[in-house]
């Protein structure tokens, strides 16, 4: 079936046809218009490449590019690509280098992405060279649009983007500079996962509270995000950022709402309560923050585990999810023992998260049971409105209000 | 290097042992190869050569260990899944009085229900292994180290 003859046949989007989570004319849309269309994604943490001439490599969607500082502290984010012959100039995944040579020719490339070098550019003894008006101006490394903030860095293919502060809205602006408050960061670590379920599941499972109050285990025997603590779920007036705010009970006994709660175990007790040594470090009440940034990152702050997601699209049916943990440089010694601690809680063997990546396994082999049917998006109403509670799924109704938009669906 | 064969072939035997609780269980007996202020942890060559400390887990006592056991048998969603460790190469210096430090490569194969096996991680071993009182040898820091940066999604099991 075409894109064209894709229809979304529900009004509304408290239904979600599967063919979204598999269709490979879907994806490749999602390519150009999601990933490469109006949006800043998420490419890394400034704390990554400190120094200049320091470099790594990532990906926006599935375009391989090269995010580095130059020797002013500018930072610049240039495809992957030779303007030669369209080699990979950039093979390490991170490091430091005065400059991007390809291997095939020699074409070497400045920190900013300008062509500074061609071998034989005018000949060898007479012979060839690059025609008279070959102007090395015009075959630089494509520089993407850059956006920074308070240590974070975005890019966009897009050349007139709004202002990142903008296109977050003063919401989730508010959200995003409790945790990048301006105070440098110290990265803790990455780890890196290939979960092999569309990636638009990664961010329906972090805008969907409901799972999270009874699938982990951990989260609700601990109190650290139950259904009946103090929560709201929020979007910006677009529908595509949202974020889950919510209050470590005080209270772990049973009660009506654990009743429900399948997950509620009242008599496990961690051998090494370390794990959970938890201490506030926000002016604010919340002790959970996640929220999601359209439309491939996700900003974690779970207990004293601050984490960024980076969702990079792999095809429809999988997505590499690159974590990066990190604190505040002027964290004491204990702060940055406890980070480690609690990072045991996200990642790929994540107390929390392991159960994440297992469950979107099982969504995307179960969407291929019957891929015509639809999910059904219902629980606090269907509408997409904020909710001053987690049992919800309003902030996946509103990723799919503006997902139809830019998909045209 | 220590040339002792005798020795070698006890530290063999400990892992082995090692290989045999977490492949075919059962895994609640795995923290008893640990010392009581065991650490055991799972890292990527990447964060170490870039510094950093993160581990994909982390335990620091035989306490922690048995949490992580706890998890992987109670409290996780997880599907089914075996995996079979092959552990050579062993590497071995003395490190104090009843105290070796012991290198060894390891391949780590995961068989997910009703699929094929494939090679899950592969890596090194850094670990220190200590004779204690009552004459055992355990691990007193055990720390694997993968040689890829990404996992195939859920790490799971003890590597």
């Amino acid at each position: 079936m075409t894109l064209h003859e894709r229809k979304w046949e529900f009004n509304g989007t408290h239904r979600v046809p599967y063919w979204v989570y598999t269709d490979p004319e879907i994806y490749a849309h999602e390519m150009r218009e999601v990933f490469a269309g109006r949006s800043w994604n998420f490419v890394g943490l400034e704390a990554e490449i400190p120094n200049a001439g320091d470099f790594k490599r990532t990906h926006l969607g599935e375009t391989s590019v090269i995010v580095v500082r130059d020797k002013e502290g500018d930072i610049h984010v240039l495809k992957n690509q030779c303007a030669h012959r369209g080699l990979e100039v950039c093979r390490q995944e991170y490091g430091t280098t005065r400059a991007f040579q390809c291997p095939y020719h020699q074409w070497t490339y400045r920190l900013n992405g300008d062509l500074s070098g061609v071998p034989f550019i005018k000949g060898v003894g007479g012979h060839g060279g690059m025609p008279d008006d070959f102007d090395k101006r015009d075959h630089g490394l494509t520089k993407l649009s850059v956006a920074r903030r308070h240590g974070a860095v975005f890019a966009s293919a897009a050349p007139d983007m709004e202002p990142l502060e903008d296109y977050l809205g003063p919401k989730m602006l508010t959200l995003f500079d409790r945790v990048f408050n301006g105070k440098p960061l110290r990265i803790v670590g990455v780890s890196r996962q290939r979960i092999p379920s569309n990636w638009k599941l990664m961010f329906e499972n972090i805008k969907d509270p409901y799972h999270a109050s009874l699938l982990h285990v951990f989260l609700v025997t601990f109190g650290l995000f139950r259904a009946d603590n103090p929560s709201r779920t929020e979007m910006d007036s677009t529908g595509r950022h949202s974020a889950l705010v919510s209050r470590r009970s005080t209270n772990l006994a049973p009660n009506a709402a654990t009743q429900e709660m399948g997950s509620f175990h009242e008599k496990l007790e961690l051998h090494d309560p370390r794990l959970l040594d938890i201490v506030k470090e926000f002016s604010d009440p919340a002790t959970v923050v996640m929220q999601t940034i359209w439309p491939n990152l996700i900003v974690q702050q779970q207990a004293n585990t601050l984490a960024t997601r980076q969702i990079v699209p792999a095809g429809p049916e999988a997505f590499d999810l690159n974590w990066t943990f990190f604190g505040y440089a002027d964290d004491d010694a204990a702060m940055q023992t406890r980070r480690l601690r609690h990072a045991n809680l996200m990642g790929p063997a994540g107390f929390v998260s392991l159960d994440d990546s297992e469950v979107m396994d099982l969504a995307q082999r179960g969407i291929h049971v019957d891929s015509e049917r639809a999910a059904v998006v219902e629980m606090g109403g269907r509408g997409r409105e904020d909710h001053d509670h987690i049992v919800t799924e309003t902030a996946i109704r509103a990723f799919y209000g503006y997902y139809r938009e830019v998909m045209g669906l | 290097m220590s040339n002792d064969p005798g020795l070698m072939l006890e530290i063999q035997a400990l892992y082995a042992r090692y290989a045999e609780l977490v492949d075919e269980g059962p895994l609640a007996q795995w923290p008893q190869l640990f010392v009581e202020d065991a650490i055991y942890k799972i890292v990527t060559r990447e964060n170490l050569e870039r510094g950093w400390s993160l581990a994909l887990m982390l335990c620091e006592s035989r306490g922690g260990i048995e949490d992580r056991v706890n998890a992987i048998e109670n409290l996780s969603m997880t599907i089914p899944r075996r995996v079979r460790h092959l552990i050579s190469g062993f590497i071995l210096a003395p490190q104090g009085p009843q105290a070796w430090a012991v290198s060894a490569n390891f391949a780590v194969f995961e068989t997910i229900n009703g699929q094929g096996t494939t090679c899950f991680a592969a890596g090194r071993y850094k670990d220190v292994v200590t004779r204690e009182s009552d004459g055992a040898l355990r691990f007193r820091e055990k720390i694997s180290i993968c040689d890829a940066a990404t996992i195939n999604n859920s790490l799971v099991y003890p590597l």
